[in-house]
């Protein structure tokens, strides 16, 4: 499966540098973030591969580091019964990846409480809120500057 | 349920529930549409799922899931503590069945750290999964049954799980809350009396469920509110991320027991049930096909049951015995050290996946090769199943809404994290 989906992407997507993480039996490919679409689209779409399940859309906050999130996706393909992770770096001055929910559906929710949590913008997504803290809510929860015991009065009161 | 004025509804909402149509007044009372509040206080959420309908008379048109009423910041504090420190917080995600939730976690932290919990003790975790798995199925049911107002059926499955938390306080110390698994095995062994006891409730729990079922089998006005609503196409299932009992309703034959084994359920001769409708009734009956198959399982386990060690010996990893560190240098600076600073696994990213019985439960951990995980993800399935719902109550009536929260099964505690 690995030589397929290596061949494959970098036949399909020639320009594009795909980085090949393989530990605990999992495989993880690693690109740019202007080809998360095109990616998606081929992965969900071509006949062999099928990643037809999109698990969850998460990131991860590397806080001193030059690209400081990673954005992850977790994909399933039940045709081969085999589970794909993709990565891709999103910096803090440019805090934005297009989304993936008009790949798959699925992916709606999971990058909501992705930008709730770490602000990353999911570009053309079509209902960005926050998926658990209120509206109002300044700060994001999950980077490694917010503290653990949270910030008095971050969280405003209802109004009556 | 409460009317709401546009004041209580934050724009942001009011613009998904409206979509492009922006001349609705929701103030408007003589109007024939409204917009009105469903939850998070209300009976038939299963917690505190709050849903703003929008409504056009009876019919709902649109309906927008607000979630986070029990948001604890559970991946915040998974980052503040050692694996070992985390192991009680997962009972309280799906907190229907807690002992699946401890296996699914310590199966994820034992493949980070590269180590493998020993065959009964292996055994053991799948007899617990699998018992958990009833509890929830009877919970499932029985709180369907009463969303639609059928009370007994709730009242009945009820005393059928009271008798296996009643397995939980013997096996686990605790009824509900178990935090039984541990990384490398599980806290104590399980007593021959105890497989015992647990064939003989197996051996009349069938009878008892076959009672259940005709209570609802033949019941018109339940098959009636179930039948034909809320239905999920296959393809829109898989898209909207559906997985578990929700998804095989729908015709989608996937199990992660199946498709990625994982403990010994490659050695389990069992079933997955499928329907095809994707209506509630369908969900309802993969629910009650499900028990027995657990059932089964719970039966070949007990027969299969190796003889040997629960707990894994690898001192660096795995907690050593009370006994022994009271007697032993060794084990006590070895308990120090796993206590204070953790286990500290290799430096690396693991994805860990288990068929819980809302769907697919999974965790999701970065590891800097420190005593506590850089980040931890938890992929819940009820999270996954409740963005179906929009989805599947437009058109409905709004008493059916209350139909199909059910038999989705969402547990809150999982869904907020």
């Amino acid at each position: 499966m690995k030589e397929l989906l290596n061949e494959k992407l970098t036949k399909q997507f020639p320009e594009i540098h795909f980085e090949v993480i393989e530990q605990f039996d999992e495989l993880t490919f690693k690109f740019d973030k202007s080809a998360v679409v095109p990616v998606c689209k081929y992965l969900k779409e071509t006949d062999g591969l099928k990643f037809n399940l999109c698990e969850d859309v998460t990131a991860v906050d590397w806080a001193t580091r030059k690209n400081r999130f990673t954005v992850v996706y977790h994909l399933f393909s039940m045709e081969n019964k085999f589970r794909l992770c993709l990565k891709v770096d999103v910096d803090e001055s440019e805090c934005s990846v297009e989304s993936v929910s008009s790949v798959w559906r699925a992916a709606n929710w999971p990058e909501r409480e992705a930008y709730d949590m770490y602000g990353i913008t999911f570009l053309k997504h079509p209902d960005l809120r926050r998926m658990y803290m209120p509206e109002e809510f300044e700060y994001y929860p999950l980077r490694k500057e917010y503290p653990l015991m949270g910030i008095p009065g971050a969280v405003p009161l209802p109004k009556k | 349920m409460q009317k709401l004025t546009k004041d209580d509804v934050h724009p942001k909402i009011v613009q998904a529930l409206l979509g492009a149509d922006i001349h609705l007044t929701i103030d408007d009372a003589l109007e024939n549409e409204m917009i009105l509040n469903m939850g998070p206080q209300h009976p038939a959420t299963h917690g505190v799922l709050r849903m703003l309908l929008r409504l056009d008379g009876e019919t709902v048109v649109a309906c927008v899931p607000e979630l986070g009423y029990l948001h604890r910041g559970y991946e915040k504090m998974a980052e503040n503590m050692s694996y070992l420190e985390f192991m009680p917080h997962t009972d309280r995600l799906d907190y229907i069945s807690p002992p699946a939730n401890n296996v699914a976690y310590a199966l994820a932290v034992e493949k980070l750290a590269g180590i493998t919990a020993p065959p009964r003790a292996q055994y053991i975790r799948m007899l617990l999964a699998e018992l958990a798995r009833m509890c929830s199925h009877l919970v499932a049911i029985g709180a369907l049954a009463m969303d639609v107002g059928a009370l007994t059926v709730f009242l009945w499955g009820l005393r059928e799980r009271e008798k296996i938390l009643d397995f939980f306080d013997v096996i686990c110390g605790a009824r509900f809350t178990t935090s039984y698994a541990r990384i490398g095995g599980v806290a104590s062994d399980v007593t021959s009396d105890t497989l015992k006891n647990i064939t003989a409730f197996i051996d009349q729990f069938e009878e008892k469920f076959d009672e259940m079922e005709r209570l609802l089998n033949g019941n018109r006005i339940f098959i009636e509110r179930l039948e034909g609503v809320g239905v999920i196409e296959k393809d829109d299932a898989v898209d909207l991320g559906f997985t578990g009992p929700n998804l095989r309703a729908s015709g989608v034959e996937f199990d992660l027991r199946r498709a990625t084994p994982y403990l010994f359920y490659n050695e389990m001769d069992f079933n997955i049930p499928v329907y095809t409708e994707g209506d509630c009734l369908a969900r309802y009956f993969v629910r009650a096909d499900e028990l027995r198959e657990s059932a089964k399982i719970v039966r070949q386990v007990i027969d299969k049951i190796p003889n040997g060690e629960v707990m894994l010996n690898s001192p660096k990893k795995v907690l050593p015995r009370k006994t022994e560190i009271y007697t032993k240098m060794e084990e006590l600076i070895h308990d120090f050290m796993i206590v204070n600073f953790g286990i500290n696994p290799p430096v690396g990213e693991v994805y860990h996946a288990v068929e819980n019985s809302k769907g697919e439960l999974g965790f999701y951990i970065v590891s800097k090769g420190e005593g506590q995980p850089w980040r931890m993800k938890i992929r819940s399935p009820s999270f996954a199943n409740l963005q179906a719902i929009p989805h599947l109550v437009k058109g409905q009536m709004i008493s059916d809404v209350v139909a199909i929260v059910g038999s989705i099964d969402p547990i809150m505690g999982e869904a907020d994290k």
